[in-house]
């Protein structure tokens, strides 16, 4: 909370040392450009969102140190959304009535970029979305866009590469077992792999879900085991993967392929917990420190917000949520230094039209705002000894197998010898 | 017409005008209006049973939520308008006050509330299982652009849950004038007690908790077009079962004016809470004012007022 | 599907769940079903428990169990003050019913979010050495993660229940909500009585934190998740019988292991809690009821 109020401070002073650099200019074009959105700073999602704060903060920070966008400073406004969807329209409203936003941005999740949508659509207002998975699906809005790199048909570009990987394998397996979590994420994850067993053949021998708060997964994974398939593909939330893992491993799972749609192995503090137990699984990924996602601009970055994380109690590493956090706004940022201009319509134009360059790599929309192309990563967790964080903030650890073009190293298959 | 029917008429039209004029051209208001009212309504529904009648509901979240669901699959049917959710929410959570008036048949105290506790969490389980109505990945309720003559759709949203929160408020008060309402004190004070005297409790409680029922329904019914989104952990939010308790609390369980008091407060404070200070702080809050009020002035805002100006109501 | 080996393994690890469930039910059977004061803010003094854990763990490399026994004397004084804050505020007032409830729910509140400030929103785990290891018995599979603490769990329920059975302070505890007057009686000051029956509740919370940290990985608000649970196992056990709290937790450990070994894990809670409106129902007095 103190440290929130500092950040807040700094990014204030920053602001005001950044007007103060260009005070030769019209005292007009000195307001701040203000971008509001949600954010989870408390609840569910608290974690993630505080990462993504800082991100964005270092945003803010650079951008005017750098002179700020079209001569004036940007300025950040926002509002802890409880990870609580009931309070995201106030918060919409509140910031484009009262705080007078020019821009706004979501906050992280599908659950709370969704109930901004009906107020971004009646004031036909350019939204871009962190992390929400298939939410233009019902609205077909077409000034939404979307950071996550899911694809331009998420809910089965998301499990595409696992999939693929899957029926590159010797021997290719013929059975598979889906099981996720009871929420919105792995219920789409689950239900977007579904699919692709089915146009591949893959007889589905489990298909179960499970309450979030489960306590011991043993029950789950053995009912798995007994049916002996050949994948098992999971759609967790952080606490039920590091459940699923533990399970797994302590009753040696014998599966050829093993993860998918796992939230939370991603985080540094999970992976360090889990340790060598991660070995062989196959996850998706966003962006992880191989040599073939060494984006300019990254490492700088990376480097500013791991200075920045430490002692707050999020992510120390920063690489899944906080890199997006940082695109999505860069992103906003080149639209308006290209076309000069705050004008919505204008904005979306440009964003439906660029390709742009990010921390993230190089980033372009689809019409409906989904990444044109999926940048679903699919990696396997290799060579863990320990559980130092070090340890993952090594090339090698995360080797990239999908999309081939970014891949970094070779899938070891099946899951059984992989560990 | 006696000065609350007045005051209650007042409140509508000026309410009317707002909502159709453009004095208030910032919406904002409105959005947060929309929620402070929504809390008037589930206080007060609570205090029906909670403060008449003793019997506490920690189940609050599940019936607003029945009412939110109830109204999503009226919109996956038959694109119900708002106005015909409304009483089909209503009766469907009266029934299951109905249901839970039969529980407090064997259930009596603590035993009852845990009951309820218990009520929520399954209906949650039900909601996250059943499909039709998104199951845990969620529905998507894309509320209309506009309302004639309201302009602005939330706007007719806002002005439909003022009149809720005067009809709720309203039953309330009868409840509190009637004899309905003395029996329920009897049942407060001592249920064994007032079954000998002849009251009849049962039929009593299962009207109390058939109202208590149908007003959460309702409180729950423009939720899905205020949101456009609904998934179960928000409709069965903790912060409905903690406020439809924390407001009555407050404000003071023995009269209709303490739910509203402890709603408009509480509420409203929230409201500046999630745009001010942003932060854990909030949900500290509520904690905090709910622990000094419930040991520094048990009988809420309302009593307060009473030790200090004398009896007047 | 159905194979003995899943039947086995499922009560197994049903047991062995309930005797987890058991741990942190302790407590409340004391404070609930003894004395008669409804805390429901008990789960989030068992959170904080965990975070105590953590904290020893993470630290000082500590062992998260030593670290719970060696926090539960400070877990005592802590209930020991908070009952002499609820005497003052409302028993002896006569006036605890509902405003003792809103009071505790407040006090959930406030302990969550001081340990939001403290720790954040980041799930925290521990390392020990009894954590990932699998024993095969057979075709029976024993997680060591689970079995640490289930036995654990059952030393604290034995301690607890020859304490009760043989003290002096300890029967008084038990009679304490029964019969005020024969206590005062036996020259035992009741509210002093429940003072170190409230204590020794909260300080069950310290032990049973660091079971929890253990099995899950945990954040601050977890602990409104076990609210439910908690509950039902007190009430389906039957108020203030320490042996029915034990025994309706492994019921529920074993209801939702075979529940979600055979139908849908998913259906797993709501089995639980239609056991309980069920319990409620029909022997509203629980398993072992007085």
């Amino acid at each position: 909370m103190l440290s929130l109020n500092r950040r807040g401070l700094l990014a204030g002073a920053a602001a005001l040392g950044a007007a103060a650099l260009i005070a030769g200019a019209p005292a007009k074009a000195a307001e701040p450009i203000k971008v509001g959105f949600s954010m989870a700073l408390t609840g569910g999602l608290a974690g993630a969102g505080k990462s993504a704060l800082i991100a964005m903060q270092i945003w803010e920070k650079d951008t005017n140190a750098a002179g700020g966008l079209l001569g004036r400073p940007v300025k950040l406004i926002y509002y802890d959304d409880q990870t609580n969807a009931a309070t995201v329209p106030g918060i919409y409203t509140k910031l484009l009535d009262v705080d007078k936003v020019d821009l706004v941005v979501s906050g992280y999740g599908t659950n709370l970029i969704a109930p901004a949508m009906p107020i971004m659509m009646q004031r036909n207002l350019t939204f871009i979305a962190l992390f929400g998975l298939a939410v233009n699906d019902k609205f077909n809005y077409d000034r939404y866009f979307q950071i996550l790199p899911a694809g331009p048909k998420p809910i089965t570009d998301w499990s595409r590469g696992f999939f693929e990987l899957a029926m590159e394998q010797d021997p290719k397996p013929k059975t598979i077992a889906l099981v996720g979590a009871d929420a919105e994420f792995a219920k789409n994850a689950v239900k977007g792999a579904r699919i692709h067993a089915k146009n591949y053949g893959l007889e589905i021998v489990y298909d179960g879900s499970y309450h979030p708060k489960t306590p011991d997964f043993t029950p789950i994974v053995r009912a798995i085991q007994a049916r002996k398939p050949d994948v098992v593909y999971v759609g967790s939330y952080p606490p039920d993967s590091v459940g699923m893992v533990k399970a797994a491993t302590e009753i040696g799972l014998k599966t050829k392929l093993f993860g998918g749609g796992m939230v939370g192995l991603q985080y540094a503090t999970i992976m360090t917990a889990l340790g060598p137990k991660l070995n062989g699984i196959v996850n998706y990924d966003f962006w992880v420190p191989e040599p073939t996602l060494n984006f300019e601009g990254v490492e700088a970055f990376l480097a500013k917000y791991q200075a920045a994380a430490k002692g707050k109690g999020v992510d120390p590493l920063g690489y899944y949520l906080p890199t997006y956090a940082h695109a999505y706004l860069e992103i906003l940022g080149q639209a308006v230094k290209a076309t000069n201009s705050l004008d919505h319509g204008k904005l979306a134009e440009h964003m439906r039209a660029t390709t742009y360059d990010t921390v993230v790599g190089k980033v372009k929309f689809a019409p409906n705002g989904e990444w044109a192309k999926t940048r679903t990563l699919m990696v396997q967790y290799q060579d863990i000894k320990d559980n130092e964080l070090d340890t993952f903030a090594k090339a090698g650890t995360r080797v990239v197998l999908y999309p081939k073009e970014w891949a970094s190293g070779k899938i070891r298959y099946p899951y059984t010898e992989a560990k | 017409m006696t000065r609350f029917w007045i005051g209650a008429v007042a409140v509508i039209a000026a309410g009317l005008l707002l909502a159709m004029t453009d004095i208030i051209a910032n919406s904002f208001w409105f959005f947060a209006a929309y929620v402070v009212l929504q809390y008037v309504v589930l206080a007060t529904a609570w205090n029906i049973m909670g403060g008449y009648m003793g019997y506490v509901n920690f189940g609050s979240a599940g019936f607003f939520a029945i009412g939110a669901y109830t109204a999503i699959v009226m919109y996956n049917l038959i694109k119900a308008p708002l106005l015909v959710m409304i009483p089909l929410s209503g009766v469907v959570c009266g029934l299951m006050g109905l249901g839970m008036g039969y529980l407090t048949l064997r259930l009596r105290g603590v035993y009852f509330a845990i009951g309820t506790l218990a009520l929520a969490v399954v209906l949650e389980t039900l909601m996250v299982n059943w499909d039709y109505v998104g199951g845990a990945t969620g529905a998507y309720v894309i509320r209309p652009r506009e309302m004639e003559p309201f302009g602005d759709y939330v706007k007719f949203l806002t002005f439909v849950m003022l009149v809720l929160a005067v009809i709720a408020v309203a039953a309330a008060r009868w409840v509190e004038r009637a004899k309905f309402g003395r029996g329920l004190h009897a049942i407060r004070d001592d249920e064994l007690a007032a079954e000998c005297a002849g009251i009849p409790t049962l039929r009593l409680k299962l009207i109390a908790t058939t109202l208590s029922g149908f007003l959460m329904g309702v409180a729950g019914a423009p939720f899905p077009l205020y949101v456009g989104f609904v998934e179960p952990v928000s409709a069965f939010n903790l912060a409905y079962a903690v406020n439809a308790i924390a407001m009555p609390m407050i404000g003071g369980t023995t009269m209709w004016a303490g739910p509203v008091i402890g709603a408009l407060l509480l509420g409203t404070a929230q409201q500046i809470a999630n745009v001010t200070i942003s932060s854990e702080l909030n949900l500290l809050i509520v904690g905090l004012v709910l622990v000094l009020f419930v040991t520094l002035a048990p009988e809420g805002i309302v009593g307060l007022v009473r030790k200090y100006f004398g009896r007047g109501r | 599907m159905f194979t003995f080996e899943l039947l086995w393994n499922a009560l197994v690890a049903g047991v062995l769940l309930g005797g987890f469930y058991a741990a942190v039910s302790l407590g409340l059977s004391i404070t609930f079903g003894q004395l008669d004061i409804v805390n429901i803010s008990h789960p989030a003094f068992v959170i904080l428990g965990a975070y105590i854990a953590y904290m020893g763990n993470e630290w000082w490399g500590f062992d998260p169990i030593l670290t719970g026994v060696a926090a539960a004397p400070f877990f005592y004084l802590i209930g020991v003050g908070t009952y002499r804050f609820y005497y003052e505020a409302f028993e002896r007032r006569d006036d605890e019913a509902l405003r003792g409830l809103a009071f505790f729910f407040g006090v959930m509140f406030i302990v969550e979010v001081v340990l939001i400030m403290v720790y954040g929103v980041d799930f925290r785990s521990v390392q020990a050495p009894y954590i990932g290891g699998n024993w095969e018995i057979g075709m029976i599979g024993i997680p060591t993660r689970m079995f640490v603490p289930c036995m654990v769990s059952l030393v604290m329920f034995a301690a607890v229940y020859l304490y009760l059975a043989r003290t002096f302070t300890g029967r008084a505890i038990l009679a304490v909500s029964q019969d005020r007057l024969a206590l005062e009686l036996m020259a035992a000051d009741p509210v002093r009585v429940k003072q170190v029956g409230f204590g020794l509740g909260i300080a069950t919370a310290a032990i049973a934190g660091a079971l929890l940290i253990i099995i899950i990985p945990i954040e601050p608000s977890v602990g409104r998740l076990y609210i439910g649970q908690v509950f039902a196992i007190v009430v389906l056990g039957g108020l203030g019988s320490i042996t029915g709290t034990l025994v309706a937790a492994l019921i529920l450990g074993v209801a939702e292991s075979l529940v979600s070994t055979f139908y849908g894990p998913s259906w797993a809670p709501a089995v639980a809690f239609s056991v309980l409106l069920l319990a409620l129902a029909v022997r509203p007095q629980g398993l072992f009821g007085r």
